[in-house]
This record gives C-alpha cells, sequence and structure tokens, in this order.
C-alpha cells in the first residue's frame, strides 16, 4: 500500500470554503451529494489487513537482545546518531519480550544459550519475527565446531538472514527494510502457519511438572 | 624474566626449601622462563615462591591448562607468576596424566585461580582439589566431556560442498 | 549417564541449583535473622545491564545486595579449540573476535607470541602503526564503555555522543584495513597495509578535536547530582583484594596501583612515547570513571606522537617465509609466487615452543598463551583475557550496596562476554 502526500494548493478563497465545508460537515448540515463529495475526497480505502501491515511495518519494535560482536553493531545502528533507526520507525527497543516483536540474533548462538533464545521467542506475543544479524547466527560463520549451535535457523523459525562478519550498520537496515517488505506483503498469519511448523509445541515430559 | 642462569638459581632454591624432588627441569628458550614441578607439591612450590624465596612472585597473572598429545604425561598447567615489584615472569608447570589428573588447588593462595581452575577443569578435566567450588564454568552443567583436550572431536558440522554432498549424512533433508 | 538429548530442555537449562537444602545455594551458608526475608533474583542471560549475555544470581534482602553469583559461558564459541584447526596467519581471524571491542589487542598478542617464537623481527614502522591502531582502539572501546555505563545510570545522550566519535574511529579503521570491526590489521611480521593516503591527516583531525570532545562529556556527567550519587564511593574494594583477585587494568589503577604494562614492562616501541598513568586515590566508581577518561587523552597524546616520529621503512618484514610478498612482485617474480603459494596453502611452520605475551589492553592485561608443536597450525592458543579475570571481582564490589548501585559497579567494571566466554 502506498500512501502519497501532496501539498494541497489553492488561494485563499479556496481555503475559506474548505473550511466552511468542514464547518457545515460538523454541524451535520451537509448532505445528499455534497456529503458524498465530500466523504469521497477525504477517504482512503484499503483493506484491513494492507493497513494492518502498512502500521506494523512502521512501529517495529526491537527486543535489546544483545549476544556478541554483532551486537556491537546493533547498538551502532540503533544509538548512533548517524544510523538513525528511528527513519523505519524501529527505534523503540523493548527489553521486554513481551512488548517486543523483533527478535535481532546479533552473535553466535552457543548450545547453553540456545533453548534460553527459545524462551524469549516463545515470550513473545504474536506477530513476532526474527532477523538473523551476522554469519553466527545464520550458519555459525567459521565457528564450525562443538561449543555453537550452527545456525539459529535450527531452533527457530528466522525471517531474515544479514550477512557479514559483523554486517555493516547499513546492511542491518536493509535487512530490516527487507523484514518490512515481508511484513507488509505477508497476510496475517502467526509464526506456526508461516513456516508450516505445526506440532513444533513444545514436548513436555511425562510426569515433568514444568508448564511452559 | 630471569636469565637461564637465574631460572636455575631458583631452581635450585626450590629444591632446597621444597625439597629435591620438587622440581623435575628447567626450561629457558625465547625468554621465557619455567620450571617444571612434581604435581602433587605444586601447592608447596608456589607458596614458597609467594612468600618466601629471595626473588618472590608475588602474583599469579594467569593460570591455564594445554594438551600435549602425543607425548606422555599428557596435560599440563600453566602457572605464569609475576613480581610486580621487580617486574619479573615466571612460569610454572605441573604435567598430568588423563587417568590420574588431579592437581592440588592454589585458590587459597591466589584466590584469581578460582575462575582459571574451574575453567581448567571444564576443558581438560583436570581435578583440582580443594576448590570450593568444583564445577563447570563454561560449559553446560550436564555437558560430557572436556572439549579442549585434543582428542575430543572439533564437533560442528560437515560443510556441504557439491563434489560431497551426497556423502553426507541426511543429505535429501 | 543419562542421554542428555533425553532430558527436556527445561531440565537442561537449569544449569544451577536453588535448593536451599544443597550446598552449592547462594543462601545456605548465610546466617539469617530469623524475620529476615531473602530474595534470589536472576539478571541475565538476557538483560539490558549486563553487557551481553552474563548471568547474574542476586540474593537480595530489601533493596541491598547479600550474594552474587555469576553464571558465564552463554556465548562460549570455542575459538581456543578452533584456532587449533587453523593456520597460524589464519587464527588472527579467530582471535580477533574473543573481546570484540578490543580486536587490534587480541590479534596484537597473539601475532606477538607467534613472532617471539619465531625470533621474528618486527620493522619499526610496522611496530608504530601497531601502537596507533591499538591506542585508537583503546579509545573506541573506552567511547564504548562510557556510552552503554552511562546509558546504564540513565544518561542516555551519552550513547549518542560517545557512539558520534566512535564512528569516526571506526571510519579510520576502515580505512586503512576495510573493515570496521574485526580488521585483521594485524599480521604476523607487521601490519597488512601501509596507511592509505589521507589517513594521517583524517586521523589528526579527529586527535585534535577529540579533547575537546571528552570536555563535553565531563561536563556532562561531572557536576551530575544523579552520576556523582551512583558512582561516588560505591563499589569500594581494597587494592590489596584485588591483587590478589588478579584485577588489572583500569579497575586496579582506581585503587591508586599504577601497574600499567605499557610502562612497566615495555613492548611494542611503547617506551619511545610519553605518557602519563591516570591514578585514582579511593577506588570507588566514580574513580574508575576518572582513570579511564584520563586514558583516553594520554591515548590520544600517544597517537599524536607516533604520528609524528612514523618512521620510514617497510611495514612488514621481509621474511618471505613468514609474510606474504607485495602484490606486484606476483607478476614478475618466480620466487614470490612459490612462497606466496606455499603461505596460503600451507602457512608457515613454528618451532616447537610456548611463548606467553602480555599486553595492556583497555580492560588490563590480557595474554597469549601459545603452544607450537612444530607444524603450521597451533597446539593450543590460549587468551588470558581480562574480563575474565576481573568479574571475580564483582562480588566483592556489589555486596553489600544496594542494587541500583551494583548495576553501576557492573557498568563501571566493563566486562566484555565474548572476552570472558571466549
Amino acid at each position: 500500500m502506498e500512501v502519497v502526500r501532496s501539498k494541497r494548493g489553492g488561494s485563499k478563497e479556496d481555503f475559506r470554503a474548505r473550511q466552511l465545508s468542514a464547518q457545515q460537515m460538523l454541524r451535520g448540515d451537509l448532505d445528499g451529494q455534497a456529503l458524498e463529495e465530500y466523504v469521497e475526497k477525504r477517504m482512503l480505502l484499503t483493506k484491513l489487513e494492507d493497513a494492518q501491515g502498512w502500521a506494523r511495518k512502521n512501529a517495529i519494535w526491537p527486543l535489546g537482545f544483545g549476544l556478541a560482536c554483532c551486537a556491537i553493531e546493533m547498538i551502532t545502528v540503533i544509538g548512533s546518531p548517524r544510523n538513525d533507526l528511528s527513519r523505519f520507525g524501529a527505534e523503540v527497543i523493548r527489553f521486554s519480550p513481551r512488548q517486543a516483536d523483533l527478535l535481532i540474533l546479533s552473535g553466535r548462538v552457543s548450545i547453553k544459550m540456545a533453548p534460553v533464545i527459545r524462551r524469549i521467542y516463545e515470550q513473545m506475543l504474536e506477530p513476532k519475527w526474527v532477523i538473523a544479524m551476522g554469519a553466527c547466527s545464520s550458519s555459525a560463520g567459521m565457528f564450525n565446531n562443538y561449543a555453537l549451535v550452527q545456525g539459529a535457523d535450527k531452533f527457530l523459525p528466522v525471517d531474515v538472514y544479514v550477512p557479514g562478519c559483523p554486517p555493516r550498520p547499513e546492511a542491518l537496515m536493509y535487512g530490516i527494510m527487507k523484514l518490512q517488505d515481508k511484513i507488509t506483503n505477508e497476510p496475517e498469519l502467526g509464526w506456526r502457519e508461516r513456516y508450516q511448523a505445526e506440532g513444533t509445541e513444545e514436548y513436555r515430559a511425562e510426569g515433568s511438572e514444568d508448564i511452559a | 624474566m630471569p636469565d637461564a642462569t637465574g631460572l636455575e638459581l631458583a631452581a635450585q632454591r626450590v629444591r632446597e626449601a621444597v625439597g629435591d624432588t620438587a622440581v623435575i627441569g628447567t626450561d629457558h628458550a625465547h625468554g621465557r622462563a619455567r620450571l617444571d614441578v612434581d604435581p602433587p607439591r605444586v601447592h608447596e612450590v608456589l607458596r614458597y615462591l609467594r612468600d618466601d624465596d629471595e626473588e618472590s612472585y608475588g602474583h599469579l597473572s594467569s593460570l591455564h591448562g594445554c594438551d600435549y598429545l602425543p607425548e606422555e604425561p599428557r596435560l599440563g598447567v600453566h602457572y605464569e607468576l609475576l613480581s610486580m615489584e621487580r617486574r619479573d615472569r615466571l612460569a610454572v608447570r605441573a604435567r598430568v596424566t588423563v587417568e590420574d589428573a588431579v592437581l592440588p588447588s592454589v585458590t587459597d593462595l591466589f584466590p584469581t585461580a578460582n575462575f582459571q581452575e574451574r575453567e581448567v577443569y571444564d576443558f581438560f578435566g583436570v581435578v583440582f582439589e580443594g576448590h570450593p567450588d568444583p564445577r563447570r564454568i563454561l560449559m553446560p552443567e550436564d555437558y560430557v566431556g572436556h572439549p579442549q583436550r585434543r582428542d575430543f572431536p572439533m564437533g560442528g558440522e560437515p560443510v556441504l560442498f557439491t563434489f560431497n554432498e551426497r556423502k553426507l549424512p541426511r543429505w535429501y533433508d | 549417564m543419562t542421554d542428555p538429548l533425553k532430558t527436556p530442555y527445561r531440565e537442561r537449562e537449569k544449569s544451577i541449583s536453588l535448593d536451599a537444602t544443597s550446598g552449592e545455594s547462594p543462601i545456605s551458608s548465610m546466617e539469617l535473622e530469623p524475620e529476615t526475608e531473602m530474595l534470589t533474583i536472576n539478571l541475565g542471560p538476557h538483560h539490558p545491564a549486563t553487557h551481553g549475555v552474563l548471568r547474574l544470581l542476586c540474593t537480595l534482602e530489601g533493596e541491598t545486595v547479600k550474594n552474587i553469583q555469576p553464571i558465564i559461558g552463554y556465548v562460549h564459541t570455542g575459538i581456543e579449540k578452533s584456532c587449533e584447526d587453523q593456520e597460524y596467519w589464519k587464527a588472527i581471524t579467530f582471535v580477533e573476535r574473543m573481546d570484540y571491542l578490543a580486536y587490534y589487542f587480541n590479534a596484537y598478542a597473539f601475532c606477538a607470541s607467534v613472532e617471539n617464537l619465531l625470533d621474528e623481527e618486527v620493522p619499526p614502522r610496522a611496530r608504530y602503526l601497531r601502537v596507533i591502531h591499538m591506542e585508537l582502539n583503546r579509545v573506541a572501546s573506552h567511547l564504548f564503555w562510557l556510552g552503554t555505563g552511562a546509558l546504564d545510570i540513565g544518561a542516555i545522550t551519552m550513547l549518542w555522543w560517545a557512539l558520534r566519535e566512535r564512528d569516526e574511529l571506526l571510519d579510520l579503521f576502515e580505512m586503512s584495513s576495510g573493515q570496521r570491526l574485526h580488521t585483521r590489521y594485524f599480521q604476523v611480521g607487521g601490519v597488512m597495509e601501509d596507511l592509505p593516503p589521507g589517513w594521517e591527516a583524517k586521523c589528526r583531525r579527529f586527535l585534535a578535536e577529540m579533547p575537546s570532545r571528552i570536555d563535553q562529556y565531563e561536563a556532562l556527567l561531572d557536576e551530575n547530582e544523579i552520576w556523582l550519587r551512583r558512582t561516588k564511593n560505591t563499589g569500594i574494594v581494597p587494592v590489596e583484594q584485588l591483587l590478589g583477585l588478579g584485577v588489572s587494568g583500569p579497575l586496579l589503577r582506581a585503587a591508586g596501583n599504577p601497574w600499567d604494562l605499557r610502562k612497566a614492562m615495555p613492548y611494542c616501541s611503547y617506551e619511545d612515547f610519553e605518557f602519563k598513568i591516570p591514578v585514582g586515590t579511593v577506588g570507588d566508581n566514580y574513580d574508575r570513571y576518572r582513570v579511564r577518561m584520563a586514558e583516553m587523552r594520554e591515548s590520544v597524546k600517544i597517537v599524536e606522537q607516533a604520528l609524528d616520529g612514523l618512521p620510514e621503512g617497510p611495514y612488514i618484514t621481509g621474511n618471505r617465509k613468514v609474510a606474504l610478498p607485495p602484490r606486484h612482485e606476483l607478476a614478475t617474480s618466480m620466487e614470490a609466487l612459490i612462497h606466496h603459494f606455499k603461505l596460503v596453502t600451507e602457512g608457515f611452520r613454528v618451532p616447537p615452543g610456548e611463548a606467553y605475551v602480555p599486553v595492556e589492553s583497555p580492560r588490563g592485561e590480557l595474554g597469549c598463551f601459545v603452544l607450537a608443536d612444530g607444524s603450521a597450525k597451533p597446539a593450543r592458543v590460549h587468551m588470558r583475557d581480562p574480563s575474565f579475570v576481573n568479574l571475580q571481582a564483582l562480588k566483592h564490589m556489589g555486596e553489600g550496596t544496594v542494587i541500583a548501585d551494583f548495576i553501576a559497579c557492573l557498568a563501571m567494571l566493563d566486562p566484555i562476554l565474548g572476552g570472558i566466554d571466549r
């Protein structure tokens, strides 16, 4: 959906006429043809999903979550005056997963951290998205060893992969813009439907009283 | 670093104070002076070097392990001693076998050894007797094995190329 | 041993027992008044104030911190093990990713250890270039500490101001090596490339501007009542205890001990420069802040001196067995081509031996231990990371303070989790 803003031209008299018609509208004096025209001029018609996607796209709240080196570049994206992330409406960093809807996996994911990340992801409310920032969280990068999960997509659905070690701030912003495209075009679905991931609900061992 | 003569003198002083068999050997190479000590007496030697020696070393700057795989005894624990007053360093090494990887803890002498001994235990399986909190530190608590021994596999996953695509397990996934 | 994969992951995640009856529990060893109610809260691994994925089990009585147990290992990457699988010149890339704010220092400590084993002489120009980059890196690291540390105490402007200057530094790094972070500029035997044209002028512009910027930061913080209340007289640890705990770097200097390896045991031609070692008097968080601010000014002076006295000559050793030949020689010289091929495919062999090279990183003594077995790959690489050792002092800094001051202690400790867990 595209919103185009144009400057209203016209003389002082036109402006006065518009003011008057608005006044009449508020009083309830307009009817018939005049009312039709008035509404036509001021309405923007779209589908609800599109409007919702447009709103979501421009109000991403990332989770303030840093893992390793990429977190430094992520903070640079958010905090540095040079790359102002609020241009894309994503500068509101929330530290509680309940309030965030974008998880940026910035750094390497160790086997000790993976369950924690998974739990944070499950605490986030729908709709939620994940960006794997950097080579490590995308594929473990050069650390092909015993300590790391070889790519965060082993235990988490990932929407956008940003390459680099660490990626430049511009690269992360491009990733966020790609995610914005995805959000606008994606129908309203939860992540299990988006990834055909039914049946991935957490397995609870018999006799375990741990609640999900 | 003490020169080669200074190292021998230090070794002699340790032998006289702690016992003849306390120092197994000395090594001086690339400007690094090292005493090889008898593993059970590491604690005594370090106590002597810290407190009583005329050229004492008051600080432990680092403690780390390493694995000399083909050689025996395989595991080695290095104590990098530092004297801030004389601006001097001395390394002490104790080598233990994999089967009997036990060393006395030096946390009572140097509290800094606490985390570092736990790390050596975690990665090499050297048990430090008398350590106040002998648990793993970096790997998960239930991890099996000591991953930085040289006979522990590197882990990870085989990289998929076009030439080995079909040979790797579960390639059809 | 049961198969760990069979247990549900919630079970596996319980890396510490919170059972009050077991000996490991933080409160089991404490003598409690009958009425006191202790509360154990879990800070992290995901917490904004822990600067990464540090997990702290804090036992509180009211708002007073009674016990702190750091639990680490959440970004353990196995870099030391990965290095054993790489040739020496490839391992530089790996060690740089340990302490990710002090990458030049990591690379220097590793390269110096390998040079030590090879008995390789580094040309003077390369030494000066290394000093320039390390000191700029120190400023960048302290700036990041200042931004995030002040943010923890509520001064959000500092984050933007500090990152503004840090971006200029990263531009300089990018200009000289092509990357912002993890530049891999230092090679065994020298540095990768000479300074590009225009770098020096740009660097001098930055150096001329930086002291006035530090004045700005101090103007914002030095008389800020919140900042002063949070930092003054909090987190004091006696200097003897710090020495016993092996703490080094700004934390030790803030307590009054002027131990700085750049002065005490000069390496990499630090003896050529005139600079002072800032020292604190009380050892509280305010002193830690002042020491780091003064260190930035001194680093700027060192870089100025190094640029003034930058010697002419090669920027990397001429030993073709260790350093890659220059690109233009490949087209004309057969030998250069052979050396290039041997180095890239096989690397260079290092004679058997051990080396431990300590350097003064922004957080203290960073030592690199390299064990060579005669092959082209190191048998063991270990980093004595200052954050890892300094973290042991957190317990002593934080106990007995209120929890808000404890966050200030943590910020002033400046732990880098990549360095702690490696």
